[in-house]
C-alpha cells in the first residue's frame, strides 16, 4: 500500500494528468448538453497540455535564460549545465497546441451558435428527436 | 538547390490570405485567385516527383535549420507520389465545382474558397513533412478546416454532423499528440528520421509500445477505421459538394499514408512485425471494417451516404494490406492510396454533378438517370466498375496485389473479405444501375420541374461543362493508372519499400 503511495506521489502530475484526461473523455462521451461536451473537450486538452509541461520539468532547475550570458565574457561563461534548466522544447510545443485548442474550441463554440439557432436547443437527445421527426 | 517543396506548400497558403483579402474589393476575384495557387502547387509537385525520380530523396530545410532542430520537409518516393495526388486532385476539383459552389454556398463563396485552400495546405503539409509534431500541427489545420466546411453544407443537418466529427476529430488528434510525446520522452527528438535511428537501440521499451499505440490509434481515429468511423458518414454527407468531392478522396487517404509513414520510416518493420504481435488483429480489423461497411453500404437509402460507407470499406482494405507483413500487401496498400483516391473522386464527381441537377439523391428519385446525365452515368460507371474491380480498371490491379499478399501471409480471411465486398460492391451499384436505367421515370417526386407528365423523350439534362471534362479525365486516369499499374509499381513503390 505504501509502495503505491508513494508511487503516486512521486509521479502525481503524471497522474493528475491521466485523471484529467479521463474526467474530460467521460465528458465528452456521457453528457447530453453540447456545452457541457465542449467543456469535457476542453478538459481533455488541457490534460495533454499539462503531461507536455511536465516532461519538460526538472527537479531544481530554472528557466531556460543562460545565467551570466551577459557580462561575463571569456572561459567562465563557456560551460553550460543542461541539468540547469529546465527543458523549454516541450514548453514550446504546446504554445502550438494551445493555439490549436483555442481554435477548435471557437469553431465548436460556432457550430453550437449555429444548431442553437436552428434548433433553439443544445441537449442531446431533443435534438435527435427533432431530426427524426423530419 | 531548388524551392519546390516549399513553394508546393505556400503557394496554397499565400492563395488562402489573397483569396480572403480580394474578398474584400470583389467577390469575384477570390476563385481564380485560388485556381491559380493550387494549379503552381500541382506543378511544384510534379517537379518534385521528377526530382525525387531522378536523384533520391529531397530533403528541405525550413528557414535553413538543420535538423533534428529544425523542420525538415523530407519528400521520398512515396510522399512526392502522394504530394502529385493530393495537389493534382484539389485543383481538379476546384475546376470542376465552381457551379456547384454558386449553387449551394453562394453567398459564401469567398470563406468556401479560403477554407478550401487551407484545407489543401494542411494535407499537403502532412504528406511532405519530416517532423512528428509538424505532422501534428498540419492535420490540426486539415480537420479545423474541414470541420467548418463539412459545416458550411445542409443547412438542418450539417452543424452537428460537423460537431460531432470535431468531437471524435479532437480525441485522435490529441492521442496523437500524446503519442508523439512519449516517443519524445524516450528519443528526445520529434524528427523521423533522427526518431528512427534512435528507436533500435531500446528494444523492449515501453514508452515506445504505448507512443507507437497512442499515435497509431490517433490516426486510425482520422481515418475512420471500423469502430472508430462514426463520424465519417454523416460527415461526408451533409458536406457541401464541392467539398465531399475533395475531403473523401484525400482526407483518409492521406491518413493512411501517414500511418504507413509511422510504419515504415518511424517505427521500422522489423520493430512492427517482429517484435510485436499485433499485426494479425489489425489485418482482422481490416476484414471486419471490409465486411461491415459493405454491409452498411447495403443498408443505405441514399447515393450519398452509400458511397460514404463505400469509403469506410476501402479504408479495411488499406490497414489490413499493410498490416499483412509482406512486400505484396504492402504494394497493394501503398497502390490502392492512389487508385482509391482517384475511384472515390471519379465517383464523387458524378456525385456531384447528379446533385447539381437533381438536390436530393434518395434512390428513389435517380430514375432515369441515364437517359438524362448519359456523360455523368457514363463516368460513374467506370467509377464504379473500378471499385468493383473489372480489370482493365486500377482498381483491379491494387486489390489483385492484397489478394496475393494476403494468400502470401496465410490471411485467408482478408482474402475472402476483399472477394466478398467485390460482390457487395457489384450488387450496390447494379442495383443503382437498375434504378437509374430501368425504373420508369416520374415514380419519384422530384420531377415536377421537368415537361408536363406524358411527355416520352426524356430530355438531356447535362451537369457543367467544366465537371464534365474533368470526369472525363478522371475516368481517363483511372484506366491509364490501371495500364501503368506496373509501371507505377516499377519506378515507385518497389524501390520505395527496398
Amino acid at each position: 500500500m505504501t509502495e503505491i503511495i508513494s508511487l503516486v506521489v512521486a509521479k502525481y502530475n503524471y497522474w493528475l494528468y491521466i485523471v484529467l484526461m479521463m474526467i474530460g473523455l467521460y465528458a465528452m462521451i456521457a453528457k447530453n448538453n453540447l456545452i457541457k461536451k465542449l467543456v469535457g473537450m476542453n478538459i481533455f486538452q488541457t490534460a495533454i497540455i499539462l503531461f507536455y509541461v511536465s516532461i519538460g520539468y526538472k527537479t531544481g532547475a530554472t528557466i531556460p535564460i543562460i545565467k551570466n550570458a551577459h557580462g561575463s565574457h571569456g572561459a567562465e561563461a563557456a560551460v553550460i549545465h543542461a541539468a540547469e534548466y529546465i527543458n523549454p522544447l516541450p514548453h514550446v510545443l504546446m504554445l502550438t497546441a494551445i493555439v490549436v485548442s483555442v481554435a477548435t474550441f471557437g469553431v465548436a463554440m460556432a457550430l453550437c451558435v449555429r444548431i442553437y439557432q436552428r434548433y433553439q436547443t443544445l441537449e442531446e437527445d431533443e435534438l435527435r428527436m427533432r431530426l427524426s421527426e423530419k | 538547390m531548388n524551392n519546390y517543396p516549399a513553394i508546393l506548400i505556400i503557394a496554397p497558403l499565400l492563395g488562402a490570405f489573397f483569396a480572403g483579402l480580394a474578398a474584400w474589393i470583389q467577390e469575384r476575384l477570390s476563385y481564380p485567385l485560388a485556381l491559380i495557387s493550387l494549379a503552381l502547387s500541382t506543378f511544384a509537385s510534379v517537379n518534385v516527383l521528377m526530382e525525387v525520380i531522378a536523384n533520391g530523396t529531397v530533403h528541405y530545410r525550413m528557414a535553413g535549420w538543420a535538423p533534428p532542430m529544425g523542420i525538415e520537409y523530407r519528400i521520398d518516393l512515396l510522399n512526392a507520389m502522394v504530394l502529385v495526388l493530393v495537389s493534382s486532385i484539389a485543383f481538379l476539383n476546384l475546376l470542376a465545382s465552381y457551379q456547384n459552389v454558386e449553387q449551394e454556398t453562394h453567398d459564401r463563396a469567398a470563406s468556401f474558397y479560403v477554407a478550401y485552400l487551407l484545407f489543401v495546405v494542411g494535407l499537403l503539409g502532412v504528406v511532405a513533412t519530416g517532423d512528428l509534431f509538424n505532422l501534428y500541427v498540419l492535420i490540426e489545420i486539415t480537420s479545423l478546416t474541414s470541420y467548418t466546411l463539412v459545416a458550411l453544407g445542409d443547412r438542418d443537418r450539417a452543424p452537428l454532423a460537423s460537431l460531432n466529427y470535431l468531437f471524435i476529430g479532437v480525441i485522435g488528434a490529441s492521442f496523437y499528440l500524446l503519442g508523439v510525446g512519449y516517443i519524445y520522452i524516450i528519443t528526445g527528438s520529434l524528427n523521423m528520421v533522427d526518431v528512427a535511428g534512435i528507436l533500435p537501440n531500446l528494444p523492449g521499451s515501453s514508452t515506445v509500445l504505448v507512443g507507437f499505440i497512442l499515435c497509431l490509434l490517433g490516426v486510425w481515429i482520422k481515418m475512420a477505421l471500423f469502430p472508430l468511423h462514426v463520424w465519417l458518414p454523416n460527415g461526408y454527407t451533409y458536406a457541401p459538394t464541392a467539398f465531399s468531392r475533395v475531403v473523401a478522396p484525400l482526407m483518409t487517404k492521406v491518413m493512411v499514408y501517414v500511418m504507413i509513414r509511422l510504419m515504415i520510416t518511424v517505427f521500422g518493420l522489423e520493430y512492427i512485425f517482429v517484435t510485436l504481435h499485433l499485426s494479425e488483429a489489425v489485418v482482422w480489423l481490416g476484414t471486419i471494417a471490409i465486411v461491415f461497411g459493405g454491409i452498411m453500404a447495403l443498408a443505405q437509402k441514399n447515393l450519398k451516404k452509400m458511397l460514404s460507407y463505400i469509403i469506410v470499406c476501402e479504408i479495411g482494405y488499406m490497414v489490413g494490406g499493410a498490416w499483412l507483413g509482406n512486400e505484396l500487401g504492402m504494394t497493394g496498400a501503398i497502390l490502392h492510396i492512389v487508385n482509391d483516391a482517384l475511384m472515390t473522386f471519379a465517383l464523387f464527381l458524378a456525385l456531384g454533378n447528379i446533385v447539381y441537377k437533381i438536390k436530393d439523391v434518395d434512390y428513389s428519385n435517380l430514375s432515369g438517370l441515364f437517359g438524362k446525365m448519359p456523360w455523368t452515368m457514363a463516368g460513374f460507371v467506370l467509377a464504379a466498375f473500378s471499385i468493383i474491380g473489372v480489370p482493365p480498371t486500377c482498381g483491379f490491379f491494387s486489390k489483385w496485389y492484397l489478394i496475393l499478399g494476403a494468400f502470401e501471409a496465410g490471411a485467408y480471411h482478408f482474402a475472402a473479405a476483399l472477394l466478398i465486398s467485390s460482390l457487395i460492391c457489384a450488387v450496390l451499384f447494379f442495383k443503382v444501375f437498375e434504378i437509374c436505367f430501368f425504373a420508369p421515370e416520374g415514380n419519384g417526386l422530384s420531377h415536377d420541374n421537368s415537361h408536363g407528365h406524358g411527355d416520352p423523350v426524356i430530355v438531356m439534362d447535362e451537369a457543367p461543362v467544366a465537371s464534365l471534362v474533368t470526369l472525363g479525365i478522371v475516368s481517363l486516369a483511372l484506366i491509364l493508372v490501371g495500364v501503368y499499374s506496373g509501371t507505377i509499381v516499377n519506378t515507385i513503390i518497389l524501390p520505395f519499400l527496398r
